[in-house]
């Protein structure tokens, strides 16, 4: 810490202070006109809560949504990874049929807005799948089960399960492109020399990219992985606009009941940043340990 | 040694690559046991044509038969045919993300369908081959370049082929540790293997070959006996080429 203050200059200490006045007087100049009753004493009572009648803390709203984020973002980055190495592996086949579908897919997501992407998959291949799998009578049954602990331990409340699957199956859609191109540029930087060596010991196409291509691959694309799984965290909170209820869609609801505007969207800001950076750093230290 | 089948012909081969001529026209065979030195300067088609012979370049006309199957773009047989013909690389290439012994494994268990041990007892009894039992749990970043070629050979002999193939095998190599190469690949001549080298040095040359190619521009200048091709060689570019590479 020492070390760096000690790198700072006076230059660099004029514009804290220049920085920190204006910082200041924009803040000085809101409150007088902004007139909002600060209520942060209610917050943590949104995140966890006294149960007075079971006599036992409970999940509230906030923490709730953060439980389905992870949930969302670990299940949609495990179907996320798997399509994007079959897109990848598809981007550099020896097919040209193959590759123009692959390259399709790529661009249409590629340009088109996340949440317009997000309301067409989800009209139109997560509602009707939901539909023709009967889902919802499914979920509904499981939620009047006795001992159902262990599955509201995986997917949170089962009643919302139908609305998570379709979370989880867009959000993965989505970032597929971006894995795939990843895997992609992991594929073409394992040198053709390898391929020629698994070739020459009589090794298929497909033997070649099991054993020695796709191994080699995903373990140069670790770093840029890691950084993808931290973006679909930050995306997963477009799914709040299907009715998927993770972080920010409860805290939508929780700002519509309570009008704890401020309050409420600086906890969750401080939540995704907490979830977010925390990995971020958790990531760079396997790295450099590895 | 040497007996009368050609185990590899080669009728009238041409490659290209666009435009340029790459292989023009190369008739060879080689006999059952047969050990070819294939030279010629840089850009002649030496390696083209060898790395023709397994399929890793498709010859655009011409007749190439291997082992009796002709080999073509896409045929079926290639794959099978590739388990007969082992091929060591200038660059090595074995697979970094794996041990020596499982370098050597992966080929016999996953192509050949070998159980685990049988194929880590082969592998083990060509490392000691190679001279490098010790080193079987090594991954090849951590060897020197003459040992992991002497890896790499090991790899294709594990495959159990019938035909090996160098390519320059230790023109990426460090002065001091060709000897250890050319030695492996001198003892694996003396076991009858079929070889096919496309290489510079003319003392392995000298002490192996049964016969000498000599390429130019992707014609094949001269091919004779090893007496012949050093003390005499027919063509005058051939002796010019010879003359600048025995001239130290």
């Amino acid at each position: 810490m020492l070390s760096f203050y000690k790198k700072l200059r006076w230059l660099d200490y004029v514009i804290l202070v220049v920085l920190a006045t204006f910082v200041g007087y924009i803040w000085f100049t809101i409150e007088g006109t902004l007139n909002y009753a600060w209520r942060w004493e209610l917050i943590p009572n949104y995140i966890l809560r006294w149960h007075t009648g079971r006599e036992e803390w409970f999940a509230n709203l906030l923490l709730q949504g953060l439980a389905a984020t992870v949930r969302i973002s670990i299940y949609a980055s495990i179907l996320a990874l798997i399509l994007g190495t079959i897109l990848g592996v598809a981007r550099c086949s020896a097919n040209l049929t193959i590759r123009m579908l692959a390259r399709t897919y790529l661009e249409f997501l590629r340009n088109i807005p996340p949440v317009v992407i997000v309301f067409i998959f989800f009209f139109f291949l997560s509602q009707q799948l939901i539909e023709a799998l009967n889902l919802e009578a499914w979920s509904r049954s499981i939620a009047r089960q006795e001992n159902r602990g262990i599955w509201e331990f995986f997917f949170g409340n089962m009643r919302q399960f139908p609305s998570l699957v379709s979370g989880v199956i867009v959000l993965a859609l989505f970032e597929s492109a971006f894995v795939g191109e990843i895997v992609r540029a992991g594929i073409q930087s394992v040198g053709k020399g390898q391929r020629e060596a698994a070739r020459s010991i009589g090794m298929s196409h497909m033997q070649e990219l099991r054993y020695i291509v796709l191994p080699q691959a995903l373990k140069k694309v670790v770093p840029p992985m890691a950084n993808q799984f931290i973006t679909l965290i930050k995306d997963s909170s477009i799914i709040s606009l299907i009715s998927v209820q993770e972080l920010t869609y409860k805290t939508v609801e929780l700002v519509a009941s309570t009008r704890l505007i401020f309050e409420a969207w600086i906890t969750t800001a401080a939540f995704y940043f907490i979830l977010c950076f925390g990995l971020s750093m958790l990531f760079r230290k396997l790295e450099t340990k590895s | 040694m040497t007996t009368e089948t050609p185990i590899i012909s080669v009728e009238h081969l041409d490659k290209f690559y666009g435009t340029f001529h790459a292989l023009k026209d190369i008739n060879i065979s080689v006999n059952q046991g047969e050990r070819v030195v294939i030279c010629g300067p840089s850009g002649s088609g030496k390696s083209t044509l060898i790395r023709c012979f397994n399929g890793l370049e498709n010859h655009n006309s011409g007749k190439l038969v291997i082992d009796g199957i002709e080999v073509f773009e896409g045929s079926k047989e290639m794959r099978n045919l590739r388990q007969e013909l082992g091929m060591v690389f200038q660059q090595f290439n074995l697979f970094p993300h794996l041990t020596v012994l499982e370098n050597l494994t992966i080929g016999p268990m996953k192509v050949r369908k070998i159980s685990k041990s049988a194929a880590e007892e082969t592998a083990r009894m060509y490392l000691e081959r190679v001279h490098i039992p010790e080193q079987a749990d090594k991954y090849p970043a951590q060897l020197s370049g003459g040992q992991q070629q002497r890896v790499a050979i090991a790899r294709s002999l594990c495959m159990e082929s019938k035909i090996m193939l160098f390519d320059e095998p230790t023109s990426a190599l460090d002065p001091e540790m060709i000897n250890e190469v050319l030695d492996v690949m001198v003892e694996l001549a003396d076991t009858g293997m079929t070889m096919v080298c496309v290489t510079h040095e003319m003392g392995f040359a000298r002490k192996v070959a049964d016969t000498m190619v000599f390429m130019e521009a992707g014609s094949i200048v001269e091919v004779s006996p090893p007496e012949t091709f050093f003390t005499n060689p027919k063509s005058e570019r051939c002796r010019m080429f010879l003359d600048q590479i025995l001239e130290h």
